[in-house]
């Protein structure tokens, strides 16, 4: 860690009018998401649109270009709906993209809104048929008489057209908001978790779900936590955990039992007595779980720190990191605005060696887990022009000492929160959602060109 | 904890059961329906603030009357969330509710003597509370008593409650929620 980290692209692919502080709420991204070979990158918005880039393949011919994603497809994933029976609108924003492992030529990501999911396709085509018998080149009906010969179709390329189109929805199953999905390493069913249940689906099946964790209680007055995030083990297709509200991560074994309310493991620090505050139970929400490749760790998220956890030690976690600590003292202003309540992502880059976060005032924290040396940078136009080294950012907690470039704590921006971040599966680029802009860094160290 | 300090915890935890009050009431009119995670951690401050309150009023001016229902407070859980409460109080006539409900009240009333005289009973109260969902002063400290988790002010709403099973955790948590003070 440390090196320099090359800013390559900048990708504004919503309407973001520089001139103006004025984001289309619509336009604002709420999921990135790299597929399993890092080829194509999906990113979801509000709107419930899904963008899909692909990375260009490298040329050495043209050295600059390499290795630079693109627009692939775009297309509106979900709409709005309105539950007739609740008078409630469900909204259309994308909670979450994941991709299928690549079987053929196609290419399947799952999306999912608050109530449904969907499955979708996504293939190329670059050759049509030409040389019809009964129809002509518009496609119009020819008139038979003026057939005299019969010729036989042929495929000829044509410019390349992506089409996407739904496979699967998986409809009806959720009571309260989805904020998970998650594709099992069998590639046959995958998980989707609400506040208070996870079902397992089958892909091919959307009429039936199975209920594998209902955490809701008799009376509604007795619930105490909710589900946050939920993950399928990279390698165990039994395996799957969970996090809560209250700071603990469950491991579930789906051989165990067909309801998996009973935990295998139980993972939970203690609550240190002294840093009890109204709001201690917010800030020890866990809002995201990622397993590490390896399959051997844990990452999770709540307000200030990122966690590394050991499945094989569930007292408490192997490694703390403090993502912005200098909040601690603003929460009551940070409850007040809403940030409090935000929920950050987290993810592993391709050797599990090095987690990210991001943070307010579109800084986002990468920590070194070997050398323990960590940074924030900054995803902003000013200070990312394609191909300039991201210079490292520094918050200075309000008394301490100032260094020039130092921001302080009270002039950061809480509006430009990063909240969904994602790490290329092999190399080291990393996608960055900053409201409503789509930024990709490279680290270009290990390039021959550097 | 001296005086001051506990003057200050005191005002901070009323200023922040007013600032979640309003939370609550705008989460009812949000896009996407009553977020369940949200309202949870909004109960949760309250519960928090409720009883930091309490304890630093007590340090400030220990009052009998105040700690003993404090206990059977504290060991239940948080009273905000009373999504199922439609469906056992639909099976009810809903006039038969209130005098059930206003039966097992009347020893809650004892507890602030000071403020007791400030009481309304129930039913007025909650007929000024209902359709004013936006009134702001709501949220500044009301002189009612103190509810068992579990209980209801009123229970008029009950078809309205029957419908929304999404939106009733807003709508009875309003009347819930608000402890003596």
């Amino acid at each position: 860690m440390g090196e320099d980290t090359d800013a390559t692209l900048t990708l504004n692919h919503h309407g973001f009018l520089p001139d103006h502080n004025y984001v289309t709420e619509a336009d604002i991204i709420s999921t990135v998401e790299f597929n399993h070979t890092g080829e194509l990158l999906a990113t979801g918005d509000k709107g419930g649109r899904v963008v899909i880039f692909q990375r260009e393949p490298e040329s050495k011919s043209e050295p600059f270009s390499q290795g630079e994603y693109n627009v692939y497809s775009t297309f509106q994933s979900h709409e709005p709906e309105f539950d007739y029976l609740k008078s409630l609108e469900i909204e259309e924003k994308i909670n979450k993209i994941r991709w299928l492992p690549q079987q053929n030529a196609a290419h399947f990501l799952l999306s999912t809104n608050d109530k449904t999911i969907k499955l979708w396709k996504v293939s190329e085509r670059d050759k049509r048929p030409e040389g019809y018998n009964l129809k002509d080149e518009e496609g119009r009906i020819k008139d038979v008489s003026t057939v005299t010969s019969l010729q036989v179709p042929v495929l000829k390329p044509m410019d390349l057209m992506v089409e996407v189109s739904p496979r699967r929805v998986f409809a009806n199953a959720h009571t309260y908001h989805i904020n998970s999905i998650s594709v099992n390493s069998d590639y046959e069913t995958y998980m989707s978790a609400d506040d208070l249940r996870i079902n397992l689906w089958h892909l091919d099946i959307t009429d039936r779900s199975f209920n594998i964790v209902d955490i809701k209680p008799a009376n509604m007055e007795d619930l105490t936590e909710v589900i946050t995030a939920a993950e399928f083990h990279p390698l165990h297709c039994n395996l799957f955990v969970y996090s809560s509200s209250k700071g603990t991560l469950r491991l579930c074994d789906m051989r165990e039992a067909a309801l998996c309310d009973k935990h295998s493991k139980l993972f939970e620090e203690p609550e240190d007595p002294s840093a009890r505050s109204f709001f201690s139970e917010i800030i020890s929400s866990v809002s995201d779980v990622k397993f590490s490749h390896s399959g051997r760790y844990l990452l999770t998220r709540d307000y200030l720190t990122a966690k590394v956890w050991d499945l094989n030690m569930e007292s408490k976690p192997l490694e703390t990191y403090q993502v912005h600590d200098y909040l601690r003292s603003k929460l009551c202003s940070l409850y007040e605005n809403d940030c409090i309540f935000d929920k950050f992502e987290c993810a592993w880059n391709g050797s599990d060696s090095v987690i990210m976060t991001g943070a307010y005032n579109n800084f986002f924290r990468m920590f070194d887990r070997n050398t323990k040396r960590d940074v924030t940078l900054e995803a902003s136009r000013e200070s990312s022009k394609p191909r300039a080294v991201l210079k490292p950012r520094r918050v200075c907690a309000a008394g301490g000492k100032r260094r020039k470039d130092d921001i302080s704590v009270d002039s950061l921006d809480f509006t430009k929160k990063i909240l969904h971040t994602a790490w290329h599966p092999n190399e080291n680029i990393i996608a960055i959602a900053a409201t409503n802009n789509l930024y990709i860094f490279q680290d270009k160290l290990n390039s021959e060109m550097h | 904890m001296s005086a001051t300090t506990a003057m200050e915890v005191n005002i901070e935890a009323r200023r922040i059961l007013a600032v979640s009050i309003s939370k609550l009431y705008a989460s009812r009119t949000q896009r996407g329906g009553l977020r369940l995670h949200r309202s949870l951690l909004l109960s949760l401050v309250m519960k928090s603030a409720r009883d930091i309150y309490h304890s630093s009023r007590e340090s400030e001016a220990p009052s009998g009357g105040l700690s003993a229902p404090e206990e059977p407070m504290d060991t239940s859980s948080s009273p905000v969330l009373p999504e199922p409460q439609p469906e056992p109080l639909s099976d009810r006539n809903s006039s038969e509710t209130v005098t059930e409900e206003s039966d097992s009240k009347v020893e809650d009333y004892d507890f602030d003597t000071t403020e007791e005289k400030e009481n309304l009973s129930p039913a007025r109260q909650s007929r000024k509370r209902r359709g004013k969902a936006s009134a702001a002063p709501d949220f500044l400290p009301s002189k009612r008593a103190r509810l068992e988790p579990g209980e209801e002010r009123y229970a008029a709403p009950l078809a309205s409650c029957r419908v929304r099973a999404g939106e009733s955790l807003a709508t009875l948590s309003l009347n819930q929620v608000i402890p003596a003070f």
